[in-house]
């Protein structure tokens, strides 16, 4: 049986901004129906190697696949195209905007026939969707018609998770979904990653530095270093002290401060 | 707990299945449904409620207090309506700028450079048909208005300027071009059968047109706010012009936009003053842009973008007008009606504060 294509493949990507080189050369690749983590310390080059997927920057030399086709993006627009939908850690929501608003923010349902035309939108169905998606991540809000500014951060990050799964058709990129969450809103933050890698058949690339968040939810990891990737395996054959001795490039290092800084 | 032991813990299957994201914070989702109470009575985005009963408490309390046949005659109530219909048309156009969390000072200059425009270009023609009269002057006014309000939109978008200090300094610079055409002297000689049959005339002898015209436009301005693609998308860009960037949409061009409706009220507003009046009047316009900012903020439109409604402008235009003529009415001193409105607006204002504040704390 053929192996089918990853949904992203990333060859050999450099970055130089002047002098400094962000990225070294990274390879990674994403397997369809896998939740991949990409982790590494501060100035790894996580966020560089994200906003050049996204299509935010462009790399200086190297090639990006998208399910077996080469790609060069030039804007963030062009990622979307190629179905990578990415959330970012801010979640860029409308706060004074339903959940069902800000899932179709720029490509709205328009009411049919002629107000459709005249440019009216159709709120319920917009609200309906909305309620569906959410429900599919198994993430529930009070009424899919209360603002957004009203849901707690765990409910924030639902809704811009299922923004994304509801546009992302490939592959879901989120930065540090975590890093703003309480331990239960943790929990249910990863369940909503499950969720779209087993529910909606999507591939999920986490970008964190959470040691216990990748343990707990990614199928397989790639770790960056000093803008190279320098370790890529199944979380299930790793232990965290090899994820750590990747990331500081060390070999084996009791690591207290590394993993549990944000453990809770 | 060492990271390891964390890693190590398979997460129980029932966890996994049954997320619920609402259930697992439980006061939090009653303050939720009870602030979703509380935004169904009151209108999705303003806390235009408190307002309305306020207004309906000032409008019985001068028709109780009023001599009988003084505050609720047809004179009245024509005149408290002809006052707010120029503050309601402005306000309305407000109400769309600050929720994409701009501001416009702008609106008096622009209002008089409109006027001047279109009363120098029908002025004499008394001969004209009044058809003629009535779309040119229209026409000139607010395409006068809305290049102005262009100029607006791309200096604040291009440049990053404040909208605050961008309008105030356009307001200036409008106005002082307007004096500079009129040699700061008013201008006189419009037709008077625009007067005759628009200006001071009534849709079958009943309805002053001015009164019409905003209640048309306003209606429509409501609509589009309300119920439109467009107006969903001011929401979403003065809440947050990041998302929307990030949407896809075009972020300038709408605030553009914007500011070039503000520009073409203002030059509808010119176009009445002018029929009114028969006069492109030179000064008098210096409160105009803030009487229009009050009217939305009394109607509980946020100063910080992606909150308000036309419905609670309406309310907010209202206000003043019925202080003003129930003062008199009444018997007090006019002025009264300056205290009361500035009380009433910072008691709006302090009110959507305190929401914010209760939102944010949450």
């Amino acid at each position: 049986m053929l192996n089918p294509p990853p949904v992203l493949k990333v060859t050999d990507v450099t970055k130089n901004y002047r002098h400094v080189q962000a990225l070294r050369g990274v390879n990674l690749e994403v397997r369809p129906h896998e939740v991949h983590a990409l982790l590494g310390d501060n100035g790894a080059g996580k966020s560089t190697l994200m906003k050049i997927i996204a299509g935010a920057i462009t790399p200086t030399s190297g090639t990006i696949e998208i399910v077996g086709k080469p790609v060069s993006f030039t804007r963030p627009a062009d990622a979307q195209q190629a179905g990578i939908a990415t959330v970012y850690q801010d979640l860029a929501l409308a706060p004074s905007l339903t959940p069902g608003e800000n899932l179709f923010l720029g490509r709205e349902i328009m009411r049919p026939g002629v107000w459709g035309g005249l440019g009216f939108v159709d709120r319920k169905a917009m609200s309906r969707e909305a309620s569906a998606a959410l429900a599919t991540l198994g993430a529930r809000t009070p009424s899919a018609n209360v603002e957004v500014e009203s849901l707690s951060g765990g409910q924030r990050q639902a809704v811009a998770v299922a923004r994304a799964s509801l546009w992302g058709t490939s592959l879901i990129m989120l930065d540090e979904p975590t890093a703003a969450l309480g331990v239960a809103q943790t929990e249910q933050v990863l369940n909503l990653l499950r969720r779209l890698r087993d529910e909606r058949g999507l591939a999920v690339l986490l970008v964190s530095h959470n040691m216990p968040d990748v343990f707990a939810v990614a199928d397989r990891v790639t770790v960056l270093r000093l803008g190279e990737d320098v370790l890529t395996a199944d979380v299930a054959d790793l232990t965290t002290d090899d994820v750590i001795g990747a990331m500081t490039g060390s070999g084996v290092v009791a690591a207290p401060a590394l993993g549990q800084g944000s453990t809770r | 707990m060492s990271a390891h032991d964390t890693a190590g813990t398979p997460v129980p299957a029932e966890t996994a299945a049954a997320v619920d994201v609402a259930s697992a914070d439980d006061g939090d989702l009653r303050g939720s449904r009870l602030r979703a109470l509380v935004a169904v009575a009151t209108g999705r985005r303003a806390s235009s409620l408190g307002i309305l009963v306020l207004f309906l408490v000032i409008f019985v309390t001068f028709a109780v207090t009023a001599p009988a046949g003084t505050f609720l005659a047809r004179s009245n109530i024509e005149a408290m309506a002809l006052s707010a219909s120029q503050v309601l048309l402005l306000g309305a156009g407000m109400t769309y700028v600050l929720i994409v969390a701009g501001i416009d000072l702008s609106v008096g200059a622009m209002l008089v450079f409109a006027a001047v425009t279109a009363a120098k270009i029908v002025a004499g023609y008394d001969d004209a048909g009044l058809l003629a009269v009535v779309l040119v002057a229209a026409a000139a006014a607010v395409a006068a208005g809305m290049l102005w309000g262009v100029v607006n939109g791309l200096l604040i978008v291009r440049t990053g300027i404040p909208a605050f200090i961008g309008t105030l300094g356009t307001s200036t610079v409008i106005l002082g071009l307007a004096q500079v055409w009129t040699g700061g002297i008013n201008v006189s000689g419009v037709p008077i059968r625009l007067q005759e049959v628009f200006g001071i005339g009534k849709l079958g002898g009943q309805v002053p047109y001015p009164v019409i015209v905003t209640v048309v436009i306003v209606a429509v301005l409501w609509v589009v706010l309300a119920k439109t693609r467009y107006g969903m998308r001011l929401y979403a860009i003065g809440a947050n012009p990041e998302a929307a960037r990030r949407s896809g949409i075009n972020v300038g061009g709408y605030i553009v936009s914007v500011y070039a409706l503000m520009g073409a009220l203002a030059g509808v507003a010119a176009f009445v003053d002018v029929s009114r009046f028969t006069t492109a009047t030179v000064s008098g316009y210096t409160s105009t842009a803030l009487n229009a900012i009050t009217a939305a903020a009394i109607g509980g439109t946020s100063f910080w973008g992606g909150r308000g409604s036309i419905g609670g402008t309406v309310i907010g235009s209202l206000v003043p007008a019925t202080l003003t003529s129930g003062f008199v009415v009444v018997g007090f001193q006019p002025f009264w009606q300056n205290v009361a409105v500035g009380s009433v607006l910072v008691l709006a204002v302090s009110l959507d504060q305190a929401r914010r504040r209760r939102l944010a704390g949450s």
